[in-house]
Order: C-alpha cells, then structure tokens, then sequence
C-alpha cells in the first residue's frame, strides 16, 4: 500500500540540541495519526519539516509514494499551533487568497471557499474583517483556511487548543468526515481522551526520538496488565490470598488481576461459586495517558 | 499568477483600499498647501501696532526722516524732554528718539537714544538702524564733497558665465549650477523620504504578520523570500501610486488654490523670505532660468533617478524587512534596531549637501559609489552631468549590493519571523545570516 507520507531517519538540529533525532514513520491513506509527546519533545519542528517551513539536516521525507518531496508541497494542508489570520482582511477574501496560494487558480479556490464556507454555515461572514470576529469564529475561519484546497495530507499542529466544546466537536467531525473522504490526517496533541476516540495511529516522541509508535489498539494490547474490573450487587469480601490477586476497591467493587495462565473464565467461575451476583465484569485497558507517562519516564530515565 | 505576484497583490490592495491611505494620499498636498500659506502668513505678520515717535535731532546734520514708513510715524520735535514725557505718559507718542551730536566725518560709531517704557523689539531696532545709517551715509557724502552719483559708480555686479572649452560641450548659463543644486538637492530628499516613508511600512507590516502569526500559514506555501520581496514590491507600488497621484493632485490643488482662494504663490514665495529683502530674480534672469531648465536632458535625469529609487528602495526596504522579523510580540521594540538604517541614511543626506556643493570632489565622487549613500547623493549629482562611466559603475555597485542585502535580509528574515516571543540581539541575527 502506498503511503502519504514516509520519514526516515530525520535529523534537525538548532545547535547543540537535537530538535528531531532520527524519526521514522509512516502515514498510509484514510487514517488519523496522533502525533504525541511532552512540551519541547520536538513535536513542532517535526512538522514543521513535514510542511516544509524548515528542511532537515539529513534523512528522506516521501510524499504521496514519490521519492521527489517538494518543499511546500501543495497536496499538504498545515494548521499551525500558533494561529493567525490577517486581521485587517475580509474573511471571503482572506481565504481566496490563502487557497490560490496553495496552488488553485482563482476561479476554483472562489468555488472552494464558498463551499466551504456554506457547510460551516457562515457565508453571511463573507465581508467581515478578522478583527471582528470572535475567537471561535476565527477558528472555523482558519480550520477552512487549512484544508479548502482539498489536500490529501492534513497537518493540524494542537487542533483543539483554546476550542469551545462546541467547535471542538465541529473540528473533530469535520476530521473524520475529511478522512473518510481519503484525506489521512496527522495532529499533535496533548489531550489523551482525543487520541483514544480518533487517531488509528500514534506516534509518541520524547527528546527527538521516537519512543512508541504502533497501531491503537496494538499499543493499546501491548501495554495491556490483564486487569478486570468487577462489581457485585451485594457486599463481597474477597479472600486477601489465595488463587486470585484481588485488588478491592469497595465493598462492592474489585479489581483482580489475573496471572499467568488464568483466564478470565476461570476467575468467573471462582466468582459464581462464591455465590455472589455479578453486575458487571470488563478488562481495564492502560489508558493514553498512562502509557504516555511510562513510555516518557522510561525514556527519560535511559 | 505565481505566488509572488499573489503576495504583491495581497500587499498592494490592502493597502491602497484602506480608508487612511485614501485619506492622507488625498490630504497631505493640501497639509502642504495650508503649511505653505500659514507660514507666508506667519512671515508676512507686520504686527498692527503704529509706532508714532518724537525725533529729537541735536546731531546738527539736520535728518529728514519720512514721516511715515511702514508702520513708523516720525514727527520731529523740539520740546523739552519733560513736555514730551508727558505727551509719553499721555499715550500721545509711543517713543522718543534722541539723536545726540554728531562729531563729523571721522566717527565711526554712533550711538542714539530710544526712550519708552517698553523693550525695543528687533524689528523696530534694525528698521530704525538702516533709516539712520543712509542719512548719515549722505551726510558723510555731503561732508567729503563727493558726488553722490559718481560713488555709486564704484559698485560693480560680478558674474561669471561657464564657457564650454571642447567645442562639443553645450554652453551653460551661469544659473547651472545653482539650478542644478536646487534640483539635484530636491531629487535627493525625495528619495531620502521615500525610503523611510515605505521602508518603515515594509517594517511595521512584516512584524504585524510575524505578530499576528499568519506568517505560519503563509510560509507553508510560499518561500519565506517570496513572502519578503513580496512585501516589499508591494509598498514599493504603493509608493509610486501615491507619488503620481501626488503628481497630479498637487498642480491641480494649487491651481485651484490660486484662483479660487485667491492665493497668490508668488506672494506666499516672497513672503517666505526674510523680512524686507526683495526677490532677487528678475524676468530676464528668470527667463535664462526656464530656458536652462528646460534645455536639461530630463528624460535621462527621470530614467537614472528611477533607477536609484528602485535600488535605494530595495536596499533599505530588505533591511528593514529584516528588522521588522527580528522584532518580539511587541512591534515597538524594533525602534531601537532601526538606528542601523537610520545612521546611514542620515548621513547620506549630510554627504549629498556637501556633494552638491563639490560635485567632483573626492567625497563625492566615493559617495557616488558607496551604496548606502549612492541612491540619495547620486540623483543629486545628477544635474552636474557626471560622465557616465561614474553612473554605470555606481548603478552596478547598487544592484550588486542591493542582491547582497536582500539575500542577507532573507536569512534574517526567514529564521526571525519564526522566532516568537522575544527580540532577537544581534549576536542572534549575526548567527542567522551565518548559519544555513
């Protein structure tokens, strides 16, 4: 499968500090990919080489399958973490201008912008100077201004920093609407809950590096501690030792974590036998943000 | 359109259609055309009071003085100093002037007597100093028995008339000189201003985009150079639009000024100059004038003053630029890096004053060359007719220098206008330009 885009082994330094060291990945089609790492992780110059505003110091960028990468290839569409529009231009204007310098002529950017503009509901803002609107209009305004010329990687640098739950959740529908319209989509973020709701792909760096990358779920398996959570409908007071490791957490509630060679069967028959009625029984997966934490501490640690 | 000329455009008609420029394009000819009139005004002020005044003369030279000039009332008196006092006190005389003895021929300083209350102004000093001065001047003539007519045989007008020595070289009129400082001198202050006019417009507008921080979003399509020169040639349009509307509105605005206010230029011309002096041009003087100024080869002086606009502009508009990146979160802490533009410039327009007045001296020859100074000193020179050997050496040191700015004035841009927060110091820029 052809991919979007392909790092290999990118290098950026700015002096002594070794902004982005070595990363390798990969982003296919139709996908979302959660960029990932503390602050100065090195997150923003890596995509700030992906878009093109810096070159590396060394490694290959691939985009769209061709060995060629051009610098500010049109087929990427960039959200910059710090925004910015012209606040003394008009909205309509504002975007055509940005679109044809994407590449459209000015006849299709028009056509893009107006769509665009139409499916945020916000055609009537066409003549209004930037400076009057508010921060969450300015948002939509510059969520178009990224992706109008229908690029087939998008790069939103902290995409929902400072949205209101409503545009947040305008955002994120707009993101998978763009992906499965084929558009593969690559975001930083910090905000764990976002990652596990929508990327498929995550890449977590830390000091330049690449310290874990993978599929969601297959992070997700790899970081699993073969953890249940049961919940009884009456008082149960678990044997403190025995077959089981129980964790309890209240009268009613306990955490049991299974050991080698038990399977969750075994444990629920233990349970049935104990007489004791079972309300509800599910594994607790590591959250985001916990293998975040690890994979940093243990990072930072080496 | 490529994506320069998309920036140029942006550039270009954000700032013609705002509101401000329409206004100051529109205003500032008539700001000067108010400031011209107000300042005629000013000159022309005589003041309303009437000096009346009692002139004792006890010199035995017997003065006529006039018994009225300008806004003197001189009435001669023989009353007593007491009498006239009170006639003083009475609001009757405003001064009394009291011309004591006068020793004869040999006396080289005089001195009279002014009585009142008040100071005496300039004015009246100097008005009352010259009246006495040519009555003595007579009486002096009178006392030697000379002739007054023969003794003024004696002042004699010099000028000298530039003859050409190769018979190919056009003869000049003795005005050349002075027409060519006047108009070399205008050319270069044009130039001076505009560079700093727009040049500072570069500034102020690249922070503004580094500040608001679409310059992210812009430079993810288009090179952050393409994004500079942009910049630049776009108020650099701005600039010429304005200078021909300025062109065009200008004649128009005194034209209408002179016939429908009544204003009358020549008036406010002469009373832009000092007190009492007359014009010194007379018609035929200005006719040789015209006819010089008019024999100038001023399609050559229009092409190569273009062409030090063009590349005093880029020069100092790059650097600007530059500056404009190197700026923080607040726009105004690029003052303190501008004095890099400012020094040179500054001192190009103290060079230009001197060239003019030596046009082939060794100073101007070097300015004339020198690319910081050329697009101010040169134009001046212009009038001078140098030989064109020295204009094309200069030109080709401005545009070479001009390329070497602008490449310099990229890297400093392309990295500061990423560098948020804080201004960047120049040990910082000087890392920028080094580093690839």
């Amino acid at each position: 499968m052809a991919t979007v885009l392909n790092l290999r082994n990118v290098v950026k330094e700015y002096g002594p500090l070794k902004a982005v060291d070595g990363v390798s990945f990969s982003v296919p089609p139709s996908c979302i990919i959660g960029l990932l790492g503390p602050n100065g992780a090195g997150k923003t110059s890596l995509i700030r080489i992906i878009t093109g505003i810096t070159q590396a110091d060394s490694g290959e960028i691939e985009l769209n399958g061709e060995n060629i990468y051009r610098l500010r290839d049109p087929s990427i569409g960039y959200m910059p973490e710090e925004r910015g529009l012209y606040k003394k231009m008009k909205v309509g204007e504002q975007l055509v201008f940005l679109t044809r310098l994407r590449g459209l002529n000015k006849e299709d950017a028009y056509r893009r912008v107006v769509y665009w503009m139409k499916k945020f509901e916000i055609e009537s803002w066409w003549n209004k100077k930037v400076e009057e609107l508010s921060k969450g209009m300015s948002q939509k305004v510059q969520f178009i201004a990224t992706v109008c010329h229908q690029p087939r990687l998008i790069i939103l640098d902290e995409p929902f920093s400072g949205l209101d739950p409503i545009n947040t959740s305008l955002i994120k529908d707009e993101i998978l609407k763009l992906k499965s319209e084929g558009a593969s989509i690559l975001f930083s973020t910090h905000r764990m809950e976002q990652v596990e709701e929508m990327c498929d792909y995550i890449v977590l760096i830390n000091r330049g590096k690449v310290v874990l990358q993978g599929e969601v779920g297959d992070v997700r398996n790899r970081y699993k501690e073969h953890l249940f959570e049961v919940r009884f409908d009456a008082d149960f007071s678990p044997p403190s030792e025995g077959e089981f490791d129980f964790l309890p957490v209240t009268a009613r509630h306990t955490n049991v974590r299974l050991r080698e060679g038990q399977t969750t069967n075994h444990l629920l028959e233990y349970l049935l036998n104990a007489g004791v009625g079972i309300i509800s029984f599910r594994e607790l997966l590591p959250g985001f943000s916990d293998i975040f934490i690890k994979t940093v501490n243990a990072s930072n640690d080496e | 359109m490529n994506k320069l000329g998309l920036i140029v455009a942006r550039e270009y008609l954000i700032k013609v259609k705002n509101w401000k420029f329409i206004l100051t394009t529109l205003l500032t000819p008539l700001g000067f055309l108010v400031f011209f009139i107000v300042v005629g005004i000013i000159f022309n002020y005589q003041g309303e009071t009437v000096y009346s005044i009692a002139v004792v003369d006890e010199s035995g030279m017997n003065i006529q003085l006039p018994e009225e000039k300008g806004k003197l009332r001189f009435s001669p008196s023989s009353e007593s100093m007491d009498s006239l006092r009170a006639r003083y006190a009475r609001d009757e005389i405003s001064g009394i002037w009291v011309l004591p003895r006068f020793a004869g021929v040999e006396v080289q300083d005089y001195t009279s007597y002014y009585y009142s209350d008040r100071p005496v102004d300039i004015e009246l000093e100097s008005r009352l100093e010259n009246l006495l001065q040519q009555e003595i001047r007579d009486h002096k003539i009178r006392l030697l028995g000379l002739e007054k007519e023969r003794l003024e045989k004696l002042d004699t007008r010099i000028s000298i008339d530039p003859e050409p020595v190769s018979a190919n070289e056009k003869d000049r009129s003795a005005y050349t000189g002075k027409i060519a400082t006047a108009i070399g001198g205008a050319m270069g202050y044009i130039i001076f201003f505009i560079i700093f006019l727009y040049g500072a417009s570069v500034m102020r507008s690249v922070a503004d985009e580094k500040v608001n921080r679409v310059v992210e979003v812009i430079i993810s399509s288009a090179r952050p150079v393409e994004l500079m020169l942009g910049k630049i040639l776009g108020v650099g349009l701005v600039g010429l639009t304005q200078l021909m509307i300025w062109l065009v509105l200008i004649p128009v605005i005194y034209f209408f000024g002179m016939t429908i206010a009544g204003i009358d230029v020549q008036q406010v011309q002469e009373a832009t100059q000092p007190m009492g002096q007359q014009s010194p041009v007379d018609q035929e003087e200005l006719l040789v004038m015209i006819r010089e100024i008019a024999s100038m080869n001023w399609i050559k002086i229009a092409f190569i003053f273009v062409v030090y606009f063009i590349g005093g502009y880029l020069l100092y508009a790059s650097m600007f630029a530059a500056i404009g990146a190197a700026t923080g979160d607040d726009i105004n802490d690029a003052q303190s890096l501008t004095i890099f533009i400012t020094i040179p410039i500054l001192l190009a327009i103290y060079v230009m004053f001197q060239a003019i007045r030596l046009p082939e001296s060794g100073l101007a020859v070097f300015a004339s060359f020198f690319p910081f100074f050329s697009p101010v000193v040169m134009p001046a020179l212009l009038a001078f007719d140098p030989p064109w050997w020295r204009i094309v050496v200069s030109v080709i040191l401005l545009f070479a220098f001009c390329y070497f700015m602008v490449w310099v004035a990229g890297r400093i841009y392309r990295t500061g206008i990423l560098m948020y927060g804080k201004k960047a110091s120049i040990k910082e820029i000087g890392k920028w330009i080094l580093r690839g």
